[in-house]
């Protein structure tokens, strides 16, 4: 067995070094974070190519590393796809969401909403689909973090999962948005030097030639333990077959998610409000967006390079008996670059689920505090000083107890329909009533509600309808034959996000005061005038 | 923060500037969108609905399916490249916008 003791420690080591240098950082940032501004969106001084790697390290989860080398490995090309999707979508990031977010709002994807329709049903919604989507997605990093950490450092699940939401805890609780940031931009830089590597090492193997490399690619055989096949070949996850009818379709439809989620995931957008201006969030997109694209590029190598590299049998078994993909990246670290560059690794994993969780929980108590507590409840007065930064506070260590209780509930879980559910709610509740709202003067508050409901509610149905939820052979949840045919909803749910933004828009009476405040909104939006500045240190 | 009376909002969105700001800003970011939704969309139809053709070698061993999601890096990079490019053009224009329409915004920024 490869995972032996000895493995183990330098691994431990390197993930104790890790958490002592982010508690530096939370100790300074602490001091640092007093007042709203400072807490939710660090005093908005955070500079253009840092907000990049931070939105880089925010983004890049353990889905994006584990995940995709795991599922390139083992399903080859259609795999690569969440690679090519997960960077486009930072196009209509920075085509149609930074800039008049970052100039209309001030710590919140609401804040954007709330301008000129009614504040409190608005709101209300959209805390709802933020906390819905930041939620789903955080089970699924940490229910990958227990299962991670049990092998490479051999902590037990539940211990393991308490922990990592312990530590978040920390991070976010003391030092808010700028201790946050700082754990993201370091995790993206070790993930870019640890994906640097691991390509390095690949190629290696492959004569450091890139004709060799896709020639033994074309045919991997798992180092001689299954017969040769074209990974570079579509449609071994995704193709379109007797059994699978739906396959083509369902492609297409993860691949619609991928591209319109990221521009509606909170924890993303919450980046945009860290910078002092709209042009710095898009200097901020264009740095992402290269760092991100370079990782991307480099999953051919580790995820493509661990099917010709790594013996089947090399690759630990899951809970249902099949080869676990997310341990790929860390076996082939241990097989390229022995003990301690599977420690590196291993830390650099741990790093970036973290950095998500971190990012993800402030968000979610941004969400909470600033839309529901104080918009809501309080019809947007503060009825004491720094009350909001408490409520905040308080609402991170509920969503972390909630998170770690479900994670270890449904630790048996396939993650990754969570990380697909939470990008279909982004790409169907979120978007479309973002974008009506910047772009559509008629829009009102009928149709952002209809819009956040219908997008959260149909996108929650199809996947509860879907294979991943119902499996005739009792593989999943329910052991009935799926309603729906389809694991990925957004194809559906996306059109019907909007559909119900417009509808909603024309059934509801004309609103003058929205229409009224539109220009307000338009103006703002696009010059940047009267928008939030960073304050002074 | 400054807080223009809401008059001047309506006065500003009106100016022929500001529209003429608006419609440098949609020359670009609407074909630029729809662009890049067709062509990246295009990849997982091809793929998905017509994979014999996009499993045909082209470099070597590798594939028109491998190639073309190669080129939808590209094509994020260099759209970045030009929107960047393009936007710093609607940024003098705000900010001669600004001058004029808002000074008193002007001297508290930066």
């Amino acid at each position: 067995m490869f995972l032996t003791l000895a493995f183990i420690k330098p691994a431990l080591g390197l993930f104790l070094g890790f958490v002592a240098l982010t508690l530096v950082i939370t100790w300074f940032s602490a001091r640092k974070a007093k007042g709203s501004a400072a807490y939710f969106a660090a005093g908005r001084s955070i500079t253009g190519w840092q907000n990049g790697l931070a939105v880089a390290g925010d983004y890049m989860s353990a889905a994006s590393f584990l995940g995709i080398s795991g599922i390139i490995c083992l399903k080859g090309y259609d795999g690569f796809m969440y690679s090519v999707g997960f960077l486009v979508a930072y196009l209509t990031v920075l085509f149609l969401v930074a800039e008049p977010l970052r100039n209309a709002g001030k710590y919140t994807m609401a804040d954007l909403l709330a301008y000129r329709l009614s504040p409190r049903p608005v709101r209300a919604m959209a805390s709802l689909s933020t906390l819905t989507v930041s939620t789903f997605y955080m089970i699924a990093q940490m229910v990958g973090a227990g299962g991670i950490i049990k092998v490479l450092i051999g902590v037990e699940f539940v211990p393991a999962v308490i922990g990592v939401g312990a530590l978040m805890l920390v991070y976010v609780v003391f030092g808010g948005m700028l201790a946050t940031t700082w754990v993201q931009i370091i995790k993206a830089i070790l993930l870019m030097a640890g994906a640097f590597i691991l390509s390095w090492l690949v190629l290696s193997r492959h004569d450091y030639s890139l004709t060799t490399f896709f020639n033994h690619v074309a045919a991997a055989d798992y180092a001689g333990t299954k017969p040769p096949i074209n990974l570079l070949d579509p449609g071994l996850a995704y193709g379109t077959t007797a059994k699978n009818p739906w396959g083509a379709v369902d492609f297409l439809s993860l691949a619609l998610g991928l591209v319109l989620g990221t521009a509606g995931l909170p924890h993303i957008l919450v980046r945009f409000y860290t910078v002092p201006d709209a042009k710095t969030a898009r200097v901020s997109v264009v740095w992402a967006t290269a760092i991100i694209g370079v990782f991307y590029i480099l999953t051919t190598f580790f995820g493509f390079g661990a099917a010709t590299l790594l013996k089947i049998t090399d690759i630990p078994l899951d809970a249902a008996g099949k080869p676990d993909g997310n341990m790929v990246a860390p076996i082939l670290a241990q097989v390229l670059g022995g003990e301690w560059f599977f420690a590196f690794i291993s830390a650099v994993a741990f790093a970036t689920i973290l950095a998500v969780v971190a990012g993800l929980t402030m968000s979610a108590s941004t969400s909470f505090a600033h839309d529901f507590f104080t918009n809501v409840i309080h019809h947007g007065k503060e009825h004491r000083p720094g009350e909001e930064v408490r409520v905040a506070r308080i609402t991170a260590f509920v969503v972390g107890a909630v998170s770690i209780f479900l994670a270890i509930q449904l630790r048996s879980l396939n993650v990754a329909f969570l990380v697909g559910l939470a990008f279909a709610v982004a790409a169907s509740a979120n978007l479309p009533v973002i974008l009506f709202s910047i772009f559509w003067k008629r829009f009102n508050t009928t149709g952002a509600v209809a819009g956040l409901a219908v997008g959260l509610g149909s996108s929650i149905l199809l996947i509860i309808l879907s294979p991943s939820i119902m499996d005739p052979s009792g593989a999943a949840f329910i052991k009935a034959a799926p309603i729906f045919p389809l694991k990925n909803p957004g194809i559906v749910s996306i059109p019907l996000g909007f559909l119900a933004a417009w509808i909603g828009t024309l059934i509801g009476a004309r609103d003058p005061h929205a229409e009224s405040k539109f220009d307000e909104l338009n103006v703002r939006a696009t010059t940047g005038l009267g928008a939030e500045k960073a304050s002074s240190h | 923060m400054n807080k223009p009376p809401s008059a001047d909002w309506t006065r500003i969105a009106n100016d022929p500037a500001f529209l003429e700001l608006k419609r440098a800003r949609r020359r670009f970011t609407i074909p630029a969108t729809i662009f890049f939704l067709v062509y990246y969309t295009a990849l997982p139809v091809l793929v998905g609905f017509f994979p014999e053709i996009m499993k045909k070698p082209v470099l070597g061993k590798v594939n028109a399916a491998y190639l073309f999601a190669l080129s939808q890096f590209i094509m994020t990079w260099a759209l970045c490249g030009i929107y960047v490019r393009i936007a710093r053009r609607w940024d003098k224009m705000n900010a001669a916008l600004l001058a004029r329409l808002a000074p008193d915004s002007i001297t508290t920024s930066h």
